[in-house]
Formats: structure tokens, sequence, C-alpha cells
């Protein structure tokens, strides 16, 4: 079995757009690794569009907030557009509680990118 | 609510390493479940511990590892309870570090809202610190009532 630090990153590329599926709880221990993960990524593809799909993501604290706007302003840094797509109820609580969509474009469900 | 027993208690304690960061949030939700909470109050009570034991981990015991307490109780009202204890560096200015958005820790990509999220999570947020001696968290949260069978 794989350890949650071996754990691929799912991620799709459609065109310019570069999106990563996040699993599983993201807390300051696994922003750690999931934070290099993604920026390994953009670095190597330099998008012109960066998703990240929470629908896989059960369990989120302020690190997560951390998490996201920190990649949010390395996107700003890099002239790539940023969005965040489909975060579950708990986890958009703690975005709107952050008031999170005043930076970050969220968009929901219907429109998702399924990599499985 | 204040002085009455609690009608359980737990208490264990962990070093402060960040993989225990999941295991407390477990355990006090495990704990918690003899209540039969919404899943909505599992869900706050998980990110409420998750923020202290984060801090308790990242702030308190910055450049080491120290033991993390964690004491839960419940009581016959449907009160549930978490403290926090670290041994570690303390807050100089507990009113400062409370405020949203406010941290000490920038550059590792912290938000500042640990706190503002503890205390909308919870019913009652206390915050015990001195520096050099360590930090108490204490969060209160009353379960809602089980609707009445009609
Ligand atoms: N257990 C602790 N020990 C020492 N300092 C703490 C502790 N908990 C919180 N703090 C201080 O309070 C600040 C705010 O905490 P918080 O709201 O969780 O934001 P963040 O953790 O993102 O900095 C921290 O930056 C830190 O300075
Ligand atoms: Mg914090």
């Amino acid at each position: 079995m794989l350890t949650q630090e071996e754990t691929p990153l799912r991620t799709v590329t459609s065109g310019k757009t570069l999106t990563v599926f996040i699993e599983g709880d993201i807390d300051h221990h696994t922003a750690r690794q999931i934070r290099s993960r993604i920026d390994t990524k953009v670095y190597i593809q330099r998008p012109d569009e960066l998703i990240l799909d929470l629908s896989r993501v059960c369990f989120m604290d302020s690190s997560g907030l951390g998490l996201i706007l920190g990649r949010y302003a390395k996107a700003v840094e890099l002239g790539i557009a940023f969005k965040v797509a489909n975060p579950t109820p708990e986890v958009r609580r703690i975005l709107d509680l952050a008031g999170t969509e005043r930076l970050i474009k969220i968009e929901t469900a219907h429109q998702a990118r399924r990599a499985w | 609510m204040a002085k009455a027993k609690p009608v359980n208690e737990l208490k264990c304690a962990f070093p402060s390493w960040s993989s225990n960061e999941a295991l407390a949030r477990s355990v006090a939700a495990s704990f918690a479940a003899q209540m039969n909470p919404t899943c909505e109050e599992v869900s706050d009570i998980k990110c409420a511990v998750s923020e202290a034991v984060t801090n308790a981990i990242v702030h308190g015991y910055r450049d080491t590892v120290g033991e993390i307490q964690l004491i839960l109780k419940l009581y016959a009202d449907r009160t549930f309870s978490a403290e926090v204890r670290d041994r570690g560096v303390g807050i100089r200015d507990v009113e400062e570090a409370m405020r949203p958005l406010f941290t000490t820790d920038p550059e590792h990509e912290r938000s500042g809202m640990g706190f503002t999220i503890i205390e909308n999570f919870t019913d009652s947020l206390r915050v015990v610190s001195s520096p050099g001696k360590g930090t108490r968290v204490i969060m209160k949260k009353k379960l809602s009532m089980l609707p009445l069978a009609k």
C-alpha cells in the first residue's frame, strides 16, 4: 500500500490548464508535501491556468487556507490564472470564513473535470 | 455548564510531531461520538482541535519537540470541552494573537486564522498563556439536542 507521503498527485492537463486533484486531509502535516508537489508541477509545466480541485478533500483547517493562498500568490507572481474547484461544504465554510472569494475564484460542481 | 462534573473524561499526551495532528482530531471526534453529534458538529470539533494542536506544534514547540496534552470532557447538558496544553514558548499578548489574520509566522504560509476558526466553530474559547511557561487553549461546544420522537 502507498503511504500518504507516496500518494501521487493526480493532475490533468488540458491545453494550457493544469488541474490538480488534492486528496485526503489538508492540515499542517500534509500541506508541506502537497505544496512542494504542486509547485514542482507548476514550475515544470508553466500552465496558463492552475485549478486546485478540492472535491476529495474531506478535512481542511487553516493550514489549508495557507496552502491555497500561497499557491494563489505564486500563481499571480508567475502570471498564471488561478481557481479553486468543487470544495465540499466543510471546506467551503473554511474558505468563506477567510473571505477567500474576494481574491480567488471558486468554481462549483457542475463544471467539474474528473481525473478518474 | 461550568461547575458540573463531567459524565466522561479522556486525557492523553503525545509528542509534538506534525503527524499527531490527525491523531488528535480523530481522538476528539471519537470521544464526542458518544453524544451522537451531528456531522457538522463533528467536523467543527475536528477543525477546532486541529487548530489548537497545530499551534502547540508550530508555535509552542517551534524549534523543539515537546509534550502536548489533550483533555476532553463531556457534560450531562451535552457540552463538549477540549483543552490543549503545551509547555512551549507561550504567548506575550493573547489578545493580539487572537485577532483574525494575526500571525508571527507568515513565511511558513500560516494564515493567521487558527483562533478565528476555533471561535467560529465552538461556543467559547479561552486562552491562558505565559511567556516561557506554555499555553492552555480551552474550548467548549454545546452539542444540539436530539429531536424528540413523535
Ligand atoms: N500554543 C501556542 N504557543 C505559542 N504561540 C501561539 C500558540 N498558539 C498561537 N500562538 C500565537 O498566536 C498566533 C495566531 O495563531 P493562529 O490564529 O492559529 O494563526 P497562525 O497559526 O496561522 O499563526 C500565532 O502566530 C502565534 O504567534
Ligand atoms: Mg494556527
